[in-house]
């Protein structure tokens, strides 16, 4: 389940920042992308949100530090919201 | 799993054929097809950065038109941002877009040397929430006397107008402004409903009610400014849906991450008429689509057309037809069908809305639907581009699509009950204004089609020409023509000179300059009013009066109503004292039928160069003869 997660959260980020998912992993985050700024980071969350169908919180968004992370929060939602 | 391991094919297919060096513009144009096939499968944030990436490697390969937009807003935008420009690629537009600073807006309006006024937009958008523009009704209404209301409903009035009106002296660019919207939940509750025994100015709903009237009456009375029904909008998604207060404050982002498309197609409509992408035509199938069944094999009797279920889908679908063609639509019919089955259903079926006589061309037969669709854009003499297709079917759907790229095809959904609502949507169709020729535009093609079969009758051109009793006149532009000129100059293709678009604002403009002339020429004949079909700019310069556009609308070419106009404007510049008429012709994909008109007109060749050539005919000594077998009606050129 983690890696199905994680293989979309790496397509989403793909998409936004306009990099290969193949160089997209868990540990990638603000500090390795250069695209992914305070306003991606919006956009990230709102792609996140749409896609998996859910609304993050502040909490939730303070701690999507990567994309490891990010699937972390979305798979706990997931699994809560069942 | 397999339309998510779709997207993905598509993606890579994408990047494949780009990464080829150079592009060719075949492959260009596949690409765009593939991802606007990603698109219709997954529609949202995620997509939209993909495609907007992608469709930025493929300017110059891809015929798309550049457009600049400036959003001045009261909150954040960004994210709805590659949304926006994703939905303006895949509709041909290529959108260059410049946001406001947060609640900057009258400076930014008022001030002219504002960044705003330097980006040069082609249009603006003043995006303001109810709570920033009038935070008296919105957030603190019970606290307000009922006396005070009416007082906060003026101040939000005059502050628009003179916003309006401000921005109108600055700019000439098309302004959209958002309607302000309604509470989900007014303050007062229920009771806010309750008018008995109270004064009206104690409802929050209607104090916000009143605004938006009044910002109608605003738009009016300016040239190209339109209003954006937001309530409307967020009604039409949910209220509470649509808002997301947690995001509202953290980011100042109050619109819900899964409705922010919408807002981007909000958009959308109001740039796919101010770019002049309209379908004019919708070609639509019979079986499954205007009736439930296959007449061929279900019959008269068979067929679900009715006002209840599942007949009543059908009724909805022929009900958003007919009001398309209140909007100057036309309608075709392209099926496979033998012509003996389909014809007394259309004649005689007691559920069908729309008549025989609201089609302006039928194809119905077992040929390829392409090769009908070309037939019907022929023998309306309008370009395939301007084509809407309607099926129920999805292989003819995507037939369509790859051998007629440039055609509008509708998405039809599988439950018949939806169809209508898909037409409805459909951005192709929106009109931001309609013209009385728009709106008789049925009619006018059927008289049309009565003069072709008269036509055939006679032996020669100018016998026929002679019996049709042509009268065309020709007058400066005017207030109530404003709307159909500057149509005119964005919609006509394939008779025009140098193609150049204009909008109302900016032909109202040229108007007012004592260089310029700007005419128009209306055309009737024995079988009826053509309406407003010709439009001629000139500007004189020293001795020479320099033609900006000539153009005619394809229904009375090769009627020489175009000598009579060029006769005119010969002979008026000559009784202005130019010693000289000059013209340019700009060639573009379609406007071959013009390409000879100056040479044919014994004009000069001064240059030709591969973006155009230029032409000159010395004045007095030439005159354009007028032909005869029209009676040229002018009104002098008095200008305001």
């Amino acid at each position: 389940m983690t890696s199905t997660i994680l293989d979309q959260l790496r397509g989403v980020a793909s998409d936004l920042f306009n990099i290969p998912a193949s160089q997209i992993t868990a540990e990638s985050s603000p500090q390795t992308i250069d695209a992914w700024d305070s306003t991606q980071h919006l956009n990230f969350v709102l792609a996140l949100e749409e896609k998996f169908g859910l609304q993050l919180s502040p909490e939730e968004m303070e701690q999507m530090h990567n994309v490891g992370e990010a699937a972390k929060v979305i798979e706990n939602k997931l699994q809560g919201s069942r | 799993m397999t339309s998510e391991s779709k997207a993905i094919d598509l993606r890579s297919e994408v990047d494949r054929l780009i990464s080829a060096r150079p592009i060719s513009v075949e492959s260009a144009a596949l690409v765009s097809r593939r991802l606007a096939d990603l698109w219709r499968a997954e529609a949202g944030s995620v997509a939209a950065a993909f495609l907007v990436s992608r469709f930025e490697k493929l300017r110059g390969k891809l015929p798309l038109q550049p457009y600049r937009l400036a959003i001045l807003r009261s909150f954040t935008v960004e994210p709805a941002i590659p949304l926006l420009r994703a939905e303006a690629f895949v509709h041909g537009i290529d959108l260059t877009v410049q946001l406001g600073d947060f609640n900057a807006y009258p400076q930014e309006i008022l001030d002219s040397n504002s960044l705003l006024y330097r980006f040069a937009p082609d249009a603006v958008i003043l995006a303001a929430q109810t709570a920033d523009l009038a935070p008296e009704l919105w957030h603190r209404f019970a606290d307000l006397e009922p006396e005070a209301v009416p007082s906060v409903i003026q101040n939000v009035t005059n502050n628009l107008s003179q916003w309006i009106r401000g921005f109108r002296e600055r700019s000439s660019a098309t302004l959209v402004v958002h309607s302000l919207e309604l509470p989900a939940i007014p303050s007062a509750g229920i009771l806010d409903a309750q008018s008995e025994g109270r004064q009206t100015s104690s409802s929050q709903c209607r104090a916000i009610q009143e605004i938006n009237q009044a910002l109608h009456v605003i738009a009016n009375e300016h040239r190209g400014v339109y209003v954006l029904d937001y309530d409307g909008l967020v009604a039409r998604h949910g209220r509470l849906r649509w808002h997301d207060e947690r995001k509202w404050l953290i980011a100042r982002m109050p619109i819900a991450a899964d409705c922010l498309v919408y807002q981007a197609r909000e958009w959308l409509r109001f740039l796919m008429p101010l770019c002049g992408k309209t379908a004019k035509v919708l070609v639509t199938d019979l079986d499954n689509t205007l009736w439930g069944g296959i007449i061929g094999e279900d019959g008269m009797t068979g067929i679900k057309l009715s006002p209840e279920y599942p007949g009543a889908a059908y009724q909805s679908v022929q009900r958003a037809l007919l009001d398309l063609t209140r909007r100057g639509i036309l309608l075709a019919i392209c099926s496979k069908n033998n012509p003996e089955d389909a014809m007394p259903a259309l004649t005689d079926h007691p559920g069908m809305l729309l008549k025989p006589k609201d089609f302006s061309a039928a194809r119905i037969n077992w040929n390829d639907k392409a090769q009908n669709l070309r037939e019907i854009a022929s023998e309306l003499n309008i370009g395939t581009d301007a084509l809407a297709f309607l099926d129920d079917n999805p292989v003819e759907r995507e037939q369509i699509r790859n051998a007629m790229p440039e055609v509008t095809v509708l998405d039809l959904p599988e439950d018949p009950l939806a169809f209508a609502g898909a037409i409805r949507d459909c951005p192709a169709f929106e009109r931001l204004t309609l013209s009385s020729e728009d709106q008789q535009r049925t009619g006018l093609y059927a008289a049309q089609r009565e003069r072709s079969q008269a036509e055939q009758s006679f032996q020669s051109k100018e016998d026929f020409f002679r019996y049709l009793d042509q009268e065309a006149e020709v007058v400066p532009v005017s207030p109530t023509t404003l709307a159909r000129v500057a149509q005119l100059t964005q919609k006509t293709n394939q008779f025009n000179l140098t193609t150049r678009r204009y909008t109302e604002q900016q032909i109202a403009e040229l108007a007012t300059r004592p260089e310029w002339q700007v005419l128009s020429i209306s055309v009737r004949d024995r079988f009826g009013d053509h309406g407003l079909v010709g439009v001629a700019i000139t500007r004189d310069e020293k001795d020479t009066c320099e033609i900006e556009t000539f153009l005619l609308s394809c229904r009375v070419i090769g009627r020489a109503v175009e000598t009579a106009l060029l006769s005119h404007l010969a002979g008026i510049a000559a009784v202005r004292g130019r010693r000289c008429l000059s013209g340019r012709f700009i060639p573009t994909k379609k406007n071959a039928p013009a390409r000879d008109f100056y040479s044919a007109h014994g004009f000069q060749l001064i240059e030709e160069k591969p973006d155009g050539s230029v032409w000159s005919l010395p004045l007095p000594q030439h005159k354009i003869a007028s032909p005869e077998w029209i009676r040229l009606k002018t009104t002098e050129g008095a200008h305001n």
